[in-house]
C-alpha cells in the first residue's frame, strides 16, 4: 500500500537576514505515508523547525516540491495554506497556546470559527472530542484552572475537531513532567493506532522519540537518519506500571 | 457575512472585558468627544432656533421707515431727530405703493400708566388696526381696537402682558379703566406674549392705543406738526417684493417731501429681517465652529483608539499567530480587530450621545440657553463615531492580519 500522504523532493529553504544567507534546508526529499507516527530529531539549528514550518504549511519553501494529501501546498497562496491549515493539520505546541480567559470547550472550538463550512453542532462536536482526550467534567474550565497536562489534552481536542488528515507536535512535552509526557504519548499512541491518524513529532528527548514508529534525524539543514523503530514503547503499558498518583487514586474510588 | 461578525463581536466583548478600565479610559476619548459634539450643535441650534423665533416675532417681511436726519442751518442732526413722517406719508404710500401690503404708522412714548392701587411705566405706541396684521399680534383676551376707534379718537387700550402682570395680579383687565398720563382708558383686549425681540427688548411691555387718541389726548405733540408719526411699519406683498417696496417707498416719500435730487434722504427705510437673518447667519457659524472644535477631540479619541489598538496587537501576538495556524485568513484577523475598534468607538459613542444629551439638558437648566437636541445630530454623532473607529483602527487591525504566522507564534 503505497498510500502517501506526505512527499517531499529536493526541499530547499533559504533565509536572508540582513547581508547573512541561511540554508535552513539543503534539498530534502522525504515519504511519509498516511497512518504513521513520525518522530524527528536534531540538534537546534538543524533544520527540523524550518521543516516542521513548511510541512505545517506555515512557511513556503524556497524550492522543492511539496505534496500534502495529493495537493501540491508549495505554490499555495497565504489565504490558501490558511485553509489547508484549517481542514488538513492539527497543531499541538509545546507551550499549548490556549487563548487565556477561554473555556476548554471554547479553546476546542477555535478552529470551527475559521473552517469555510458550517458546522452542526460546533459545542458538542467539542465536547466529544475533550471527552476522547479525557476531561469529561472540564469542559468549562479556563486553561489557568487547568494542570499543563491538562492544558495539552485540551490542545490535542483542539488539533482533532475539523478531523484533520496529520497532527503536527512540536515538542509537546517540553513542558511537562515525565509521567505528564507519557499520558500524553499514550493519548497520541492510542490516536495513531485507534484513529489511523498521522502523527509528526518533534523532540529532542530520544525518550519521547522510542514512542514513535520511525525517527528521522536532521543536521545542518540535511536529513542524516530515518529508521524504524524495531520496537516502539508502550506508553499504556508504562503508565500502568506507575503506582498511582494520589489524585488519580482518589478519582479511581470515586 | 454575519455569521463572521458575530462571533468577531463575541471575542471583541471578551477582549474589552479583560482590560475593562483601560477599555474604558479608551472610550472617555470618544465619549467626550462626541457629548461635546453633541452639547455644542444642541446649543447652536437653540441659539439660531431662538433667532428664527424671535424674527418670526417680527412678522413677515415688515418694512420699517424711519425718520432720517435733517439738515438744519447747516448743522446735520442725527438720524430719528426730526419728525419727518406723517399720517399722510403713510396714507400716500399705501395708496401708491403696489408692492405695498399694508401700513401702519406708529408713535411711541413712555407713561406712568395707573390702575388701582398700582403703577407701572411702559411704552405707549400709537398706532392702527394693521399693526396687529403686519406684525402678526394674537389678541389673547377681549378685542381689538377698530378702524372707527382710530376715526373717532377712542379711549381704548390693548396691554401687553408684562403690562398685565404688572398692574392687574392675575385679575381680568378687559372692560377696567386704566389712566394713561391721568386719561382714562377703557382696556379692550390683551395681546398674545411675543417675548423678547431679536435685541433683547421685552415685547410684551406695551399698551397700544389707536394713533390719533395718541397724538391728540396723551402725547401733547407739537401742534404744528400735529400729524407727525415716529415710524412707518410697513409690509410687503411678499419676500420677494420686499426690494421693489422700499425703492417705491423711497420715491414715494422723495417726492411728498420735496426733496432735490442729490439731496439725503430725511429717512431711514430698514429691511429688519436682513438685519436678524445676519445674525442668525452668525448664530449659524457659531454653532458650525463650536462643532468643529468639538470633533478635534473626537479625532484625539480616534487616535486613542488607534494607539491602545496597536498595544493589544501587540500583546496578542501569539493569540493571532495561533488563531493562523488553526487556519483564520487575512479577512478574519482584519475584521476581528477592526470589530474590537468600532465596537470600542460605538460604545464610547454611545455614552457620548448619553452624556452629550444631559450636558445640553443641564445647560438649559442652569445657564438658562435654549438648546436643541436634534435626532440628525445624534445620528450623525453615532455614524461619525462608528467611522472613527474603522478609521483609526484599520490599521491596527491590518497589522495584526499581515503577522507572518511563524513569528508571531514564537513571539514572547
Amino acid at each position: 500500500m503505497a498510500d502517501r500522504l506526505i512527499q517531499i523532493h529536493d526541499l530547499e529553504k533559504i533565509y536572508k537576514l540582513g547581508d547573512v544567507t541561511v540554508h535552513a534546508l539543503r534539498g530534502v526529499s522525504l515519504e511519509i505515508e498516511r497512518g504513521s507516527f513520525v518522530a524527528i530529531m536534531g540538534p537546534s539549528g538543524s533544520g527540523k523547525s524550518t521543516f516542521m514550518n513548511i510541512i505545517g504549511c506555515l512557511d513556503k519553501p524556497t524550492s522543492g516540491a511539496y505534496m500534502l494529501d495529493s495537493v501540491n501546498v508549495s505554490t499555495l497562496e497565504r489565504d490558501e495554506l490558511a485553509e489547508i491549515r484549517n481542514q488538513k493539520i492539527g497543531f499541538v505546541f509545546q507551550q499549548f497556546n490556549l487563548l487565556p480567559r477561554t473555556s476548554a470547550v471554547e479553546n476546542v472550538e477555535l478552529p470551527l470559527l475559521y473552517s469555510s463550512h458550517a458546522t452542526a453542532e460546533p459545542e458538542k462536536k467539542a465536547l466529544q472530542a475533550l471527552e476522547w482526550v479525557g476531561l469529561a467534567g472540564r469542559e468549562h474550565h479556563h486553561p489557568n484552572q487547568l494542570s499543563g497536562g491538562q492544558q495539552q489534552r485540551v490542545a490535542i481536542a483542539r488539533a482533532l475537531i475539523n478531523d484533520p488528515r496529520i497532527i503536527l507536535a512540536d515538542e509537546p512535552t517540553g513542558a511537562l513532567d515525565s509521567r505528564t509526557s507519557i499520558e500524553i504519548m499514550a493519548l497520541f499512541q492510542k490516536l495513531n493506532r485507534a484513529s489511523g491518524l498521522s502523527i509528526i513529532l518533534v523532540t529532542h528527548e530520544p525518550d519521547i522519540a522510542q514512542y514513535s514508529n520511525r525517527i528521522i534525524r536532521f543536521k545542518d539543514g540535511r536529513l542524516v537518519s530515518d529508521e524504524a523503530v524495531r520496537r516502539p514503547r508502550e506508553a499504556q503499558e508504562e503508565l500502568a506500571a506507575l503506582p498511582l498518583e494520589e489524585n488519580e487514586a482518589q478519582e479511581a474510588l470515586a | 457575512m454575519m455569521n463572521k461578525i458575530l462571533p468577531a463581536m463575541r471575542i471583541a466583548f471578551r477582549a474589552l472585558r479583560v482590560n475593562k478600565l483601560r477599555s474604558a479610559l479608551t472610550m472617555l476619548g470618544i465619549i467626550i468627544g462626541v457629548g461635546a459634539v453633541i452639547a455644542m450643535v444642541a446649543v447652536g441650534s437653540g441659539a439660531t432656533e431662538r433667532i428664527q423665533e424671535q424674527i418670526a416675532s417680527i412678522g413677515s417681511n415688515v418694512i420699517i421707515v424711519m425718520p432720517g436726519s435733517i439738515t438744519a442751518s447747516g448743522i446735520r442732526l442725527g438720524s430719528g431727530n426730526a419728525v419727518t413722517l406723517t399720517l399722510d406719508d403713510a396714507k400716500a404710500i399705501a395708496n401708491d405703493c403696489p408692492s405695498v401690503q399694508a401700513v401702519a404708522p406708529s408713535s411711541r412714548q413712555g407713561a406712568q400708566v395707573v390702575f388701582g392701587n398700582n403703577n407701572w411705566a411702559t411704552s405707549i405706541q400709537g398706532t392702527t388696526p394693521d399693526y396687529l396684521l403686519i406684525r402678526d399680534v394674537g389678541i389673547q383676551s377681549g378685542s381689538a381696537f377698530t378702524d372707527q376707534d382710530v376715526d373717532s379718537t377712542a379711549k381704548v387700550a390693548l396691554l401687553g402682558q408684562t403690562v398685565v402682570n404688572n398692574l392687574f395680579n392675575g385679575a381680568d383687565p378687559v372692560g377696567q379703566v386704566i389712566r394713561i398720563k391721568q386719561v382714562p382708558f377703557t382696556v379692550a383686549g390683551t395681546l398674545v406674549p411675543k417675548g423678547q425681540s431679536p435685541t433683547g427688548q421685552d415685547q410684551d411691555d406695551i399698551i397700544l392705543i389707536p394713533i390719533s387718541t395718541a397724538q391728540k389726548k396723551v402725547f401733547g405733540v407739537n401742534q404744528a406738526r400735529a400729524n407727525s408719526v415716529g415710524s412707518l411699519i410697513v409690509q410687503a406683498r411678499g419676500p420677494q417684493f420686499i426690494q421693489a417696496a422700499q425703492d417705491e417707498m423711497r420715491a414715494v416719500l422723495r417726492q411728498r417731501h420735496h426733496l432735490q435730487p442729490g439731496q439725503d434722504d430725511d429717512f431711514t427705510v430698514r429691511d429688519l429681517e436682513e438685519v436678524f437673518q445676519a445674525q442668525e447667519t452668525s448664530s449659524r457659524v457659531m454653532s458650525i465652529l463650536l462643532a468643529a472644535i468639538a470633533s478635534v477631540s473626537l479625532l484625539v479619541g480616534g487616535i486613542g483608539i488607534m494607539n491602545i489598538m496597536l498595544v493589544s496587537v501587540t500583546e496578542r501576538t501569539r493569540e493571532i499567530g495561533l488563531r493562523q495556524a488553526v487556519g483564520a485568513k487575512t479577512r478574519d484577523i482584519l475584521t476581528q480587530f477592526l470589530v474590537e475598534a468600532v465596537t470600542l468607538s460605538i460604545l464610547g459613542g454611545i455614552v457620548g450621545i448619553l452624556l452629550g444629551v444631559l450636558a445640553s439638558k443641564l445647560i438649559s437648566l442652569f445657564a438658562q440657553w435654549s438648546t436643541l437636541v436634534s435626532p440628525g445630530a445624534i445620528l450623525l454623532a453615532f455614524v461619525f463615531s462608528a467611522l472613527v473607529g474603522v478609521f483609526f483602527g484599520f490599521y491596527p487591525a491590518r497589522k495584526a492580519a499581515l503577522l507572518d504566522p511563524i513569528d508571531a507564534l514564537r513571539f514572547e
